[in-house]
């Protein structure tokens, strides 16, 4: 007995030192962001600039801590309790969520920044084989026979619902009819081979594994996976049409109220807008709302057609009603997994 | 007459079954595992110690080794009483209590991360009154500690419970007709009887304490540096397309989980004697 408590002791020994709490040194003010999956890279930069501006001009450092995930799920675990000082999330409709459900921020809140809360936008695009080898130029060719589509699935990931809309808005302009533009989503969607429940997860399918013919994805992340996996595997093709993606930020008052960080993290939003983080943005693939950092970056963004959420499909809550609840025209055109 | 052999099947077909086992074992264990190691180390030992030095690496670390030190030994605490209680003693709901133990087993990790939401999230039975008096649970330390605790809760028990009730309690029962208190029957008549079991049941306990993923996911938050465990730390980085370190940081914990079955195996080579002795 006494040997096996000698072992015991000699193991805790050794750990000690690994378990005090690494957080003690610093009295510095932090806050939390609560983002989305393909927001991780951008954040890292903004950060980092963040908090070389704030420690100029204030004196304090400020420490900004991440948590990523599906938009969707982040927004809920704002609701049970997350302690978010400002949510940057995929879209305005789960800010919207943890306003109704968990009374955390007004209503109104879209009104309280420029361009609706949307610092950034962004829109979608496909992502194919270096040489474009199945041809594809346009949203028709996604429904060619033979063609195998990589998009997650648009229950799960907020991400996916906007490349859903992008496909729905070209079938309607084409074909004219809602009934038509079913017809060809459907038919889009008889060529997913597997739904991945996030954005990441499709990504990843397609450039690693090698699954698909093209890619439906937003133009940042497409970017971003020519970038980090070589320009020289993938082609980023740009349709004739699609959909303004806007991700929006807000603060989370009953958060910063009780935390005392109402300040920074107003700072740290409406420094998204400034011209150092607009081009911080558009570095990273998102295309910005600065008339002048985006004619600088006229050539990574070129102009595009896009449908919006609001004109187009009379905002969030009815396109979310429609398309995707239960029994929406997603689950009649996926029925049985396709 | 040929020797007397356990079973009488031919030759040939032991064969097929042991290259039947070992086949498996390499392809399901050992290929996959030296796959980490590889994967690893592909961008070179600089980039691999890089991986595991990184801030975030290191607090995802910590963080595992704080919450399997917290869960383990209360697992042990809770898992002894549970098996003593159960092998030593008869009362009216014993089996309803051996089914609660294995309940967690049954449970799929996800709805047993959900239960601690329910309970303790904003919107959950006790969240209102935890956030009126500013005491975080979910999405801190607590949260990950308590969702581990519920997954691994059964493996010390269901160690213990069937070596318990094999033993039976003659033994105990000369002790305290003896005159030995109860606190020196345990000490000096259960514990030694049962400490292999124990031990057993404690590493494995530890492996999936370090391992766990699913119920952790759920009320973990995934604050990177802060509600980061080793398995979350390693899941963000393969998203980011970080494969070398996301595999570096997986042979990691691989590496905890094999130190921890490398000890079960010394202590056994040690004690062998012992164990021999005691038939476990």
């Amino acid at each position: 007995m006494r040997r096996i408590a000698i072992v015991i002791a000699a193991v805790a020994a050794l750990t000690a030192p690994w378990l005090m709490p690494a957080t003690a040194l610093a009295a510095t003010v932090s806050i939390l962001n609560v983002s989305y999956d393909p927001t991780r890279e951008l954040y890292k930069d903004i950060n980092a600039a963040f908090a070389h501006d704030w420690k100029l001009k204030t004196g304090d450092d400020v420490v900004i801590n991440q948590s990523h995930g599906g938009s969707g799920k982040q927004a809920r675990s704002v609701i049970d309790g997350l302690q978010a000082d400002v949510v940057t999330l995929a879209l305005g409709q789960d800010i919207d969520e943890i306003s109704t459900r968990a009374k955390l921020l007004p209503a109104e809140w879209q009104a309280r920044l420029p361009q609706n809360s949307t610092p950034y936008y962004s829109t979608i695009v496909f992502l194919v084989r270096k040489g474009n080898p199945r041809n594809i130029r346009d949203w028709d060719d996604l429904a060619r026979p033979g063609i195998k589509v990589i998009t997650p699935n648009p229950k799960t990931g907020g991400g996916a619902r906007w490349n859903f809309l992008a496909a729905w808005g070209y079938g309607q302009k084409k074909y004219g009819s809602p009934a038509a533009a079913q017809d060809y989503v459907k038919r889009v969607f008889a060529n997913v081979p597997i739904l991945d429940s996030g954005a990441r997860g499709a990504t990843v399918n397609f450039a690693e594994r090698g699954l698909g013919d093209v890619l439906i994805t937003w133009e940042n992340e497409a970017l971003l996976t020519a970038q980090e996996l070589g320009a020289d595997r993938f082609e980023i093709v740009r349709p004739s049409v699609s959909i303004r993606t806007e991700p929006a930020v807000a603060i989370v008052d009953k958060v910063v109220e009780k935390r005392g960080t109402r300040a920074v993290a107003d700072a740290y939003l409406r420094f998204l807008y400034t011209p150092e983080g607009q081009e911080i943005v558009a570095r990273k693939g998102y295309r910005p709302r600065d008339p002048a950092i985006a004619a600088k970056y006229a050539d990574r963004f070129p102009n595009m057609q896009l449908f919006e959420i609001d004109r187009n499909f009379g905002g969030w809550a009815k396109a979310q009603a429609i398309f995707f609840s239960d029994g929406g025209v997603f689950d009649q055109i996926y029925e049985g997994g396709g | 007459m040929k020797p007397a052999t356990a079973t009488a099947e031919p030759r040939w077909l032991r064969w097929v079954l042991t290259a039947a086992a070992l086949g498996f074992l390499a392809i399901n264990l050992a290929l996959p595992l030296a796959a980490v190691f590889i994967e690893g180390f592909r961008k070179g030992i600089a980039a691999y110690a890089a991986a595991i030095a990184e801030p975030d690496a290191i607090s995802a670390l910590k963080l595992t080794l704080i919450v399997a030190a917290i869960a383990v030994p209360l697992n042990i605490i809770i898992g002894l009483s549970a098996s003593w209680a159960i092998a030593k003693f008869d009362f009216r709901f014993k089996p309803f209590l051996v089914t609660l133990i294995d309940l967690p087993f049954s449970v799929s990790p996800v709805v047993a991360g959900l239960i601690y939401v329910l309970l303790f999230g904003m919107q959950g039975w006790l969240g209102p009154w935890l956030q009126a008096n500013d005491i975080q649970i979910l999405f801190a330390v607590p949260g990950l500690v308590l969702a581990t605790i519920f997954v691994t809760f059964p493996f010390v028990a269901r160690e213990l419970i069937p070596l318990m009730q094999e033993q039976g309690r003659d033994e105990e029962e000369a002790a305290l007709s003896l005159g030995a208190s109860g606190l020196s029957t345990f000490w000096h008549v259960t514990l030694p009887n049962i400490r292999w079991g124990l031990l057993y049941g404690v590493l494995l306990c530890n492996a999936r304490a370090m391992g766990e993923f699913g119920a952790v996911s759920v009320v973990s938050g995934h604050i990177r540096g802060k509600t980061n465990t080793l398995p979350l730390h390693i899941e963000i980085l393969y998203n980011e397309y970080n494969f070398a370190a996301a595999f570096a940081v997986a042979s990691l914990l691989a590496g905890l989980a094999l130190v921890t079955l490398l000890l079960k195996s010394l202590l056994e080579w040690r004690y062998a004697g012992q164990l021999a002795g005691r038939g476990h």
